[in-house]
């Protein structure tokens, strides 16, 4: 290698302590609804790249307002989304399911090109809440107030689902659900309602996610958040997708190593950070099949 | 209170249960036995929703609860302690019972607990502890108790001595006879016969998905009946 690795340093850290957190969040969103549905729905990043339009159509609207519009849209379209195309597919096999999601995925990447290109380009500039991506110097380190915001509302947003899950019925009721459907549908469990916390949580989450991307990233086109989506479904995966903290960690380990390897990377080799990444995502998948975070009886179950 | 009338259940085109009607009154203990594939699990699972039913009508106090989705079967008062008992071993015994109030229509969920805990004072003492953690007596007490604290009118039970002590299978036995003062009415679907028998109030013998014969308590000791049960089955 000609040019020696930059040494790991806070900077570097706290960009990919950012990326970790965005990351993460995606991963609970899609977590959530693989553990009611048994369905990985590959157009979670749609959701978010809806989200993200909706805010750069909204831009000449007060901050709040647009934000809020981001919010309404996407948790109606994952609503629809549910009720159109996962309820009617429950039970069926996840290759059914997952082919659908890809459906959908792209039927929307093709819609949204369509609506954006009526002004004759494509991408639209989400400009009013751009200013929230300033950078603020704290201890000699940049740090962009978005980053801030980032791993602040993902801890928040995080602690407030677990508290969610752990001490409220309904909260309860997804876990059994998540564990073992059949079973909490017997002992009363209502299907439909804990399957519609999820999809609206999951939405939530995505309009959180498409919130924070924008700021970073207001150039809006119809492969918004694409790549983030894929890299987030490899990092659930490798977390380990059967439980919700493991996907969570997965997102946030995923996140965090793009973050690091793209620091350590000298800025003439950051061609070389997708294939770094997937060469470790392949190691992790061959030592770790049930997932890097799975421990004990569920890494058990798989061998 | 529970009618089963003219039930027919089929996987693909082969029939599992066939024709069978069945009545049981409010408080009685009925039993079911038969070979292993006669139908008796499949028939608690049509009556509980689990399975759909391909001819026949299932009543509760005269109102059809066939074709409803399971968790409305359980909020109409109907519990079942499935075979295997399906207890979430990552969960806490008190999070378990927690999850059994899910059927039940009044918000008395401490009252429920507390009736359950009283009838199996174990789950009490490790109500903190993962279900996971327990023995097999325990984790039978623990998928009775939860379908308890539904506060059903009917407990249907698939084969809940499976793979326990006999010491063990009479503490559960016992618990029956407890549940049925307590105004709750039992069907017991078991492979103990002569146990089973002599329970229930009546046995009703099933094979290849039909009922072939009906037992009393008297029958428990009268081995030669009790064979030809089964081998008319």
């Amino acid at each position: 290698m000609s040019a020696p690795l930059a040494a790991l340093d806070a900077q570097t850290i706290v960009d990919a302590i950012g990326l970790g957190a965005v990351y993460a969040l995606m991963a609970v969103g899609i977590g959530l609804v693989f553990g009611v549905l048994r369905l990985v729905n590959f157009a979670y990043g749609q959701l978010v790249m809806v989200g993200a339009y909706t805010l750069a159509f909204t831009s000449h609207w007060p901050v709040a307002a647009g934000i809020a519009a981001c919010f309404a849209v996407v948790v109606a379209l994952s609503i629809v989304m549910d009720r159109v195309l996962f309820r009617p597919l429950r039970g069926q096999s996840p290759a059914v399911m997952l082919v659908a999601t890809f459906a959908v995925a792209f039927m929307l990447q093709a819609a949204a090109l369509l609506v954006d290109i009526r002004d004759g380009t494509i991408g639209e500039i989400a400009g009013s809440i751009a200013s929230f991506n300033r950078a603020i110097v704290v201890g000699g380190v940049e740090v962009r107030k978005i980053t801030i915001a980032a791993v602040i509302v993902a801890a928040v947003a995080l602690g407030l689902l677990a508290l969610l899950l752990a001490r409220t019925t309904i909260g309860l009721h997804m876990r059994a659900a998540a564990t073992d459907f059949g079973t909490a549908r017997l002992l009363g469990v209502r299907a439909n309602r804990v399957i519609g916390l999820a999809v609206v949580l999951s939405g939530v989450l995505a309009a959180t996610v498409a919130v924070i991307l924008t700021v970073q990233n207001p150039f809006v086109g119809p492969d918004f958040a694409l790549r983030e989506t894929i890299v987030v479904l490899v990092g659930v995966v490798v977390g380990g997708i059967d439980r919700l903290w493991t996907a969570t960690l997965g997102g946030f380990a995923i996140g965090f190593a793009t973050g690091v390897i793209n620091g350590v990377l000298p800025t003439d080799k950051s061609v070389y950070l997708p294939s770094a990444v997937f060469a470790l995502v392949i190691l992790v998948l061959l030592v770790r099949p049930a997932g890097l975070f799975a421990w004990g009886r569920a890494a058990a179950e798989r061998v | 209170m529970l009618e089963v009338d003219g039930l027919e259940v089929r996987y693909g085109a082969v029939p599992a249960v066939r024709n069978l009607s069945l009545s049981v009154a409010e408080s009685e203990i009925v039993g079911l036995i038969g070979p292993n594939g006669a139908g008796k699990s499949t028939t608690l699972h049509a009556i509980t929703g689990l399975t759909p039913a391909y001819a026949g009508d299932v009543r509760l106090d005269g109102r059809s609860i066939l074709g409803l989705a399971p968790e409305a079967i359980a909020r109409a008062g109907v519990a079942l302690v499935p075979e295997g008992r399906r207890i979430f071993a990552d969960f806490t015994v008190e999070e378990n019972l927690r999850l059994g109030l899910a059927a039940r229509r009044d918000g008395d969920g401490r009252g429920a607990l507390a009736e359950a805990f009283e009838l199996f004072p174990v789950l009490r003492e490790f109500r903190r502890r993962s279900a996971g953690a327990l023995s097999g007596g325990q984790q039978q007490q623990l998928a009775i108790g939860r379908a308890l604290v539904a506060g059903p009118r009917v407990l249907l039970l698939d084969e809940p001595s499976l793979g326990l002590a006999p010491t063990v299978v009479d503490g559960v036995f016992d618990a029956l006879v407890r549940i049925r003062e307590r105004g709750v009415t039992i069907v017991l679907v078991e492979q103990r016969a002569q146990r089973t028998v002599a329970l229930a109030d009546r046995t009703e013998v099933l094979a290849n998905g039909e009922l072939r014969m009906t037992l009393g308590p008297k029958d428990a000791g009268d081995t030669a009946r009790m064979v030809a049960a089964y081998l008319s089955a």
